[in-house]
């Protein structure tokens, strides 16, 4: 049976979801003529500045659109659900953004996304603008410590961009953004957990099947299989073993500070997160890491997969400074 | 018998047909390992690339003009994974037969072998990563072998589709290294890869166009 959306055709729901965000947020994003799939910040790119272009497949929804604004990314490169843009929308996005102090590519690591986007940036340098790139690698849930080159980046993506978009904004020079960025994404550690699949608009099929009393640790926001199956918990037994992960991890120290996020896959409620919050703020507290900062809601989305995501953000000074700064996207403002 | 601009038009038809046709079982696959897309991704890089084939004026294009066409339609259709490797394999197959208007038996099998080899480059795996150069790999030496061997076009594609199905079904005893089924290591096991499935269909349609 194919599962029930709000669509008009499969194969134009990205360029139609893209309409109606446009539509929505004429202040803060703009496409680029020709080239329907580059989203730009209004407010943003200018002369001197390090461009940020982010990207990746779409159904992560606020990700990566909603963080095109002043003070974050500078562009974002649209491509199908769940796949990487080509490399035409990212090269255009790179043009539009470059202000002659390089372009920073900074999303998720994924084989599909590093191909185009590195097919993107030899194309820019043929147009003498020197890209860098930074994958995030933040879940932990996906390869051994030792292997964290390897590792899938999803919902930390929301820390380590703004990371990297506020020292672009504060006029840093390329190799101090790329190091802000590679810092933010050693310091971010996210892990998932699956309740319910999600389903692609073309297909409308379930893209995993799992029990009506399992839960999955450790899917990925693909639905790519975790690291553990097993019976559902509480909200309590789920963030502990969370939080075990990411915590054995960080290694923090008594009287360090981090951010929270707290985010839903897509249908799982903020009543959800928020207990499950709840208990985040509890084991921190129990040993004496103070909270700076806590978002709790939809910021990484699998279309309507049921299940959240914790991300731990492990500050320093400049870390902190560099959340705090200021930014104003469509659909995400802090400062 | 040679092959010419037409005939490399009829093969892509072809395989958008087959893909088309294969579509939900490549999801399916894909699900179980990756993300469910793949079928979705090949059906929309066949298509874009038969699209923009039927604008072409084909007794002013030479192969190598076709298939760039079809590199950069796949591409920009699809992104993901499989738009850089099968745009890459075009590219590489457009170079191997340069400044030939028709195309000897040879000629095809070096192009095949140039597709494989671009889909290798491009993705920097090997055989036994659990991925499609399990089937393009062996296949390009199969027909590679046949050619060499004095075989007909027909016979050495047909030796490359057998080494194809041979190679995706070995698939299933691997460990994926490569790519989104790479983080689960042993569970990975047991299943073919989806992009390994999609080469016999790939292979299977070019061979029947073509022979």
């Amino acid at each position: 049976m194919q599962t029930k959306k709000i669509i008009n055709d499969g194969n134009r729901a990205v360029d139609e979801m893209l309409e109606g965000i446009l539509a929505a947020h004429p202040r803060h994003l703009r496409s680029v003529d020709g080239s329907p799939r580059s989203i730009i910040a209004r407010d943003g790119p200018r002369p001197g500045k390090v461009g940020l272009v982010i990207g990746g497949g779409s159904g992560h929804e606020p990700t990566f659109l909603g963080f095109v604004g002043k003070g974050l990314a500078d562009a974002a490169a649209v491509g199908n659900v769940f796949a990487s843009p080509p490399p035409d929308p990212i090269l255009e996005c790179a043009k539009a953004v470059s202000g002659g102090a390089g372009v920073l590519f900074m999303y998720g690591n994924y084989a599909g996304d590093v191909m185009n986007f590195d097919m993107a940036a030899e194309m820019a340098g043929m147009d003498d603008i020197e890209v860098r790139t930074v994958l995030t690698t933040d879940d932990v849930a996906s390869a051994p410590l030792d292997q964290r080159q390897k590792r899938r980046g999803v919902a930390g993506n929301f820390f380590i961009f703004k990371a990297a978009g506020a020292a672009c904004d504060l006029m840093l020079p390329l190799d101090e953004v790329e190091r802000v960025a590679r810092k933010a994404n050693d310091h971010t550690f996210t892990i998932g957990v699956a309740l319910s699949p999600c389903s692609l608009p073309q297909t409308r099929r379930p893209n995993f099947e799992i029990g009506g009393d399992e839960m999955e640790i450790g899917m990925g926001i693909h639905g790519e299989p975790g690291i553990a199956r097993g019976k559902l918990g509480t909200a309590d037994e789920i963030t502990d073993e969370m939080l075990d992960k990411i915590l054995a991890e960080m290694a923090p120290k008594r009287g360090d500070k981090v951010a929270v996020l707290v985010n839903s896959l897509g249908s799982t409620p903020l009543m959800e997160l928020y207990i499950m919050n709840r208990r985040v703020k509890q084991r921190l507290d129990a040993i004496g890491v103070s909270i700076h900062a806590t978002w709790v809601g939809n910021y990484c989305t699998s279309l309507e997969m049921a299940g959240a995501s914790v991300t731990l953000f492990h500050l320093d000074e400049e870390l902190q400074a560099m959340l705090d700064h200021p930014c104003d996207c469509a659909m995400f403002r802090a400062g | 018998m040679t092959i010419g601009a037409s005939d490399l038009k009829r093969m892509f038809d072809a395989i958008a047909v087959a893909i088309e046709a294969d579509r939900d079982r490549l999801c399916q696959l894909d699900g179980v390992i990756g993300d469910a897309d793949h079928g979705i991704a090949m059906a929309l890089g066949f298509n874009a690339v038969r699209d923009a084939l039927a604008s072409l004026d084909l007794a002013a294009t030479e192969p190598t003009g076709l298939l760039n066409t079809a590199a950069k339609s796949f591409l920009n259709a699809v992104g993901a994974s499989s738009g850089p490797l099968y745009a890459t394999a075009f590219m590489r197959a457009a170079a191997a037969v340069k400044g030939k208007a028709e195309l000897a038996d040879s000629d095809v099998v070096a192009l095949f072998q140039a597709m494989a080899q671009g889909i290798r480059d491009r993705g920097k795996a090997e055989t036994g990563e659990k991925t499609m150069v399990d089937a393009w790999q062996p296949a390009a030496e199969a027909a590679g072998a046949s050619n060499a061997a004095g075989k007909s076009l027909a016979e050495s594609l047909q030796a490359a589709l057998a080494a194809a199905e041979r190679g995706a079904e070995a698939t299933k005893d691997m460990i994926a290294a490569k790519g989104r089924s790479s983080r689960l290591g042993e569970r990975s096991l047991g299943h073919m890869d989806p992009g390994a499935a999609s080469a016999v269909t790939v292979i299977g349609a070019m061979q029947k166009s073509l022979a």
